[in-house]
């Protein structure tokens, strides 16, 4: 009985977190392209909210990580730092080339490298800069293996 | 520190990061009560080394790390930096290349001015304005794709001319989407001219007289908006603006409004340009031979960015590889500009002021009040500082 309870209990929580994923967005030294193309997401033409993905300000309340650009010196701490702060069960999403493997900026004194040696990464998306489409999709293959 | 000092007074930290926009940096604000009494801001978050960077790849590979320097205004980053290796070369790009330049350069200020334009509306509380310009925005970056292969970092500069050519078809498109967004914006200067809530939030507030913009070296459309007549485009015309002027968009007022105003009207004039330019545009090559190895010398390149005048200073040692890049991009000029005129003015119009330069920002995240005697904090994002400053003007 008690097991049947906790199986009903996750497939709620499974739904609730498919249908209405919030998303948190952190630059870790990208050049914006990336960024804007992420906000670009979010208004009319490809308006992610109709899939209930809502681009949240707080880490606390956010399930989804979207990180864009490779990871400096200076912003290494401050993305550990937010992807801790984030309740679990919690996914990462790299958008961009800079996010997979340094991108060009590969060999500045001050980049630490690509996010996946800071933090670990469920999805990544290539592109410089992806389209919003790219995202969107990254983004809706992220939920659909969290329905298995 | 200064919090020790003066224990009746809240110094209050934004910043370094925001999940919704663009780039990481850090202010403080000293506030007396609801005023804001001084200052500062720390910068270098997204610090990545590009300049010593450079100097580890040949000329080519320059061109395109530049390019990403920024990605709202990455063409005239790299237009910048080939017209200085042409320059160092003693080469010059054909014309219909600088013709090519010139255009999609306008056309990335127009999608700059439009983001801006939704950005600053978003930050005062005006979030249909905000939806407004970004869905108009798309139409701008269909034309860049269309005729560039890319909505960000279009790649349209090699050194020695432009890898991309304009067709009729092209043409076509650039003059509809051209009408298009100049019947869009004639609606947007009648918003910020006209409604009566969002001149609440932009007339006389944020006012920077003539001789404070001299003096802060506030430039773009930051300056001109303060009266200041300095336009690279006008002042020493690069790639296509000789053969294609451009008209100086200025304004007396120097106020958040005429911030608005002076951004908007400029865009009228780019479509303009555009315009002129696809019917104009000349014949010719794309492009001119460059050799690998750039002679012994030293240049300054200057374009006007969409937010003011961007400039290089670059130095090559006969190799093949720069010997040293300097950049400076005009949201650093205009720092100075904005802590300034945010002492005497309510913490609820740090926002607007802020977003009022165009700076390369948003990432303002997190907004720590400490009161320096009792050693309280209290925590705010950004978003709470945004949204106090609409509560504050309801």
């Amino acid at each position: 009985m008690e097991n049947l309870a906790q199986t009903v209990m996750d497939k709620l929580k499974t739904w609730a977190r498919v249908n209405s994923p919030w998303a948190i967005h952190f630059n870790s030294g990208s050049c914006n392209g990336c960024d804007i193309e992420i906000l670009a997401t979010l208004t009319p033409r490809y308006d992610v909210e109709r899939f209930g993905i809502k681009l949240q300000g707080s880490p606390r309340h956010a399930d989804v990580l979207i990180c864009t650009g490779p990871v400096t010196l200076q912003a290494r701490d401050r993305l550990l730092r937010i992807y801790e702060q984030m309740p679990e069960p919690k996914f990462v999403v790299a958008v961009g080339s800079c996010g997979i493997s340094g991108g060009v900026f590969q060999g500045c004194y001050n980049v630490v490298g690509d996010i996946s040696e800071v933090i670990p990464v469920n999805v990544y998306i290539p592109g410089c800069p992806p389209r919003p489409e790219a995202i969107i999709h990254g983004i809706v293959e992220l939920l659909k293996s969290l329905q298995k | 520190m200064e919090a020790k000092q003066k224990s009746e007074k809240f110094i209050v930290p934004i910043g370094p990061q925001h999940p919704a926009l663009k780039e990481p940096g850090h202010f403080e604000f000293t506030v007396d009560g609801e005023i804001v009494t001084n200052a500062t801001a720390r910068l270098g978050f997204v610090h990545r080394g590009m300049e010593k960077g450079v100097e580890d790849r040949n000329w080519t590979q320059g061109l395109y790390l530049m390019e990403r320097v920024c990605g709202i205004c990455s063409h005239v980053h790299a237009m910048a930096y080939a017209l200085g290796v042409e320059k160092l070369a003693n080469i010059q790009a054909p014309p219909r290349a600088q013709a090519i330049r010139e255009l999609v350069a306008e056309l990335e200020r127009i999608h700059s001015h439009l983001l801006w334009l939704g950005v600053a509306a978003h930050e005062g509380g005006f979030d249909t304005l905000f939806m407004f310009s970004w869905r108009d925005r798309e139409t701008v970056m269909d034309l860049l794709e269309t005729i560039t292969g890319n909505r960000v970092n279009y790649s349209a500069n090699v050194l020695g001319g432009v890898k991309i050519d304009i067709n009729d078809a092209q043409k076509d498109a650039l003059r509809r989407g051209m009408d298009f967004l100049e019947e869009r914006t004639k609606h947007y200067l009648k918003v910020v001219t006209e409604d009566e809530t969002f001149l609440g939030r932009t007339r006389k507030i944020g006012v920077m007289t003539f001789e404070e913009a001299t003096l802060l070296g506030a430039i773009g459309p930051t300056g001109r908006a303060s009266g200041v007549q300095r336009d690279v485009r006008v002042d020493s015309p690069y790639a296509g603006y000789p053969d294609f002027p451009v008209n100086i968009v200025t304004s007396d007022a120097g106020d958040l409004e005429a911030r608005f105003v002076v951004r908007i009207k400029e865009l009228y004039e780019s479509y303009r340009l555009v315009r002129e330019i696809v019917d104009h545009l000349p014949g010719g090559d794309l492009t001119v031979k460059v050799p690998r190895r750039i002679p012994e010398g030293e240049v300054i390149s200057r374009v006007e960015a969409p937010r003011g005048e961007l400039f290089y200073f670059m130095k090559s040692n006969g190799t093949d590889k720069p010997e040293r890049i300097k950049v400076r991009t005009p949201s650093l000029c205009n720092w100075g500009s904005v802590l300034t005129t945010a002492i005497g003015h309510k913490l609820a119009d740090m926002p607007m002021i802020l977003a009022g330069i165009d700076p390369c920002f948003s990432c303002n995240d997190r907004l720590v009040m400490i009161n320096g005697k009792k050693t309280e904090t209290q925590v705010w994002d950004w978003e709470d500082l945004r949204q106090y400053g609409i509560e504050y003007y309801k």
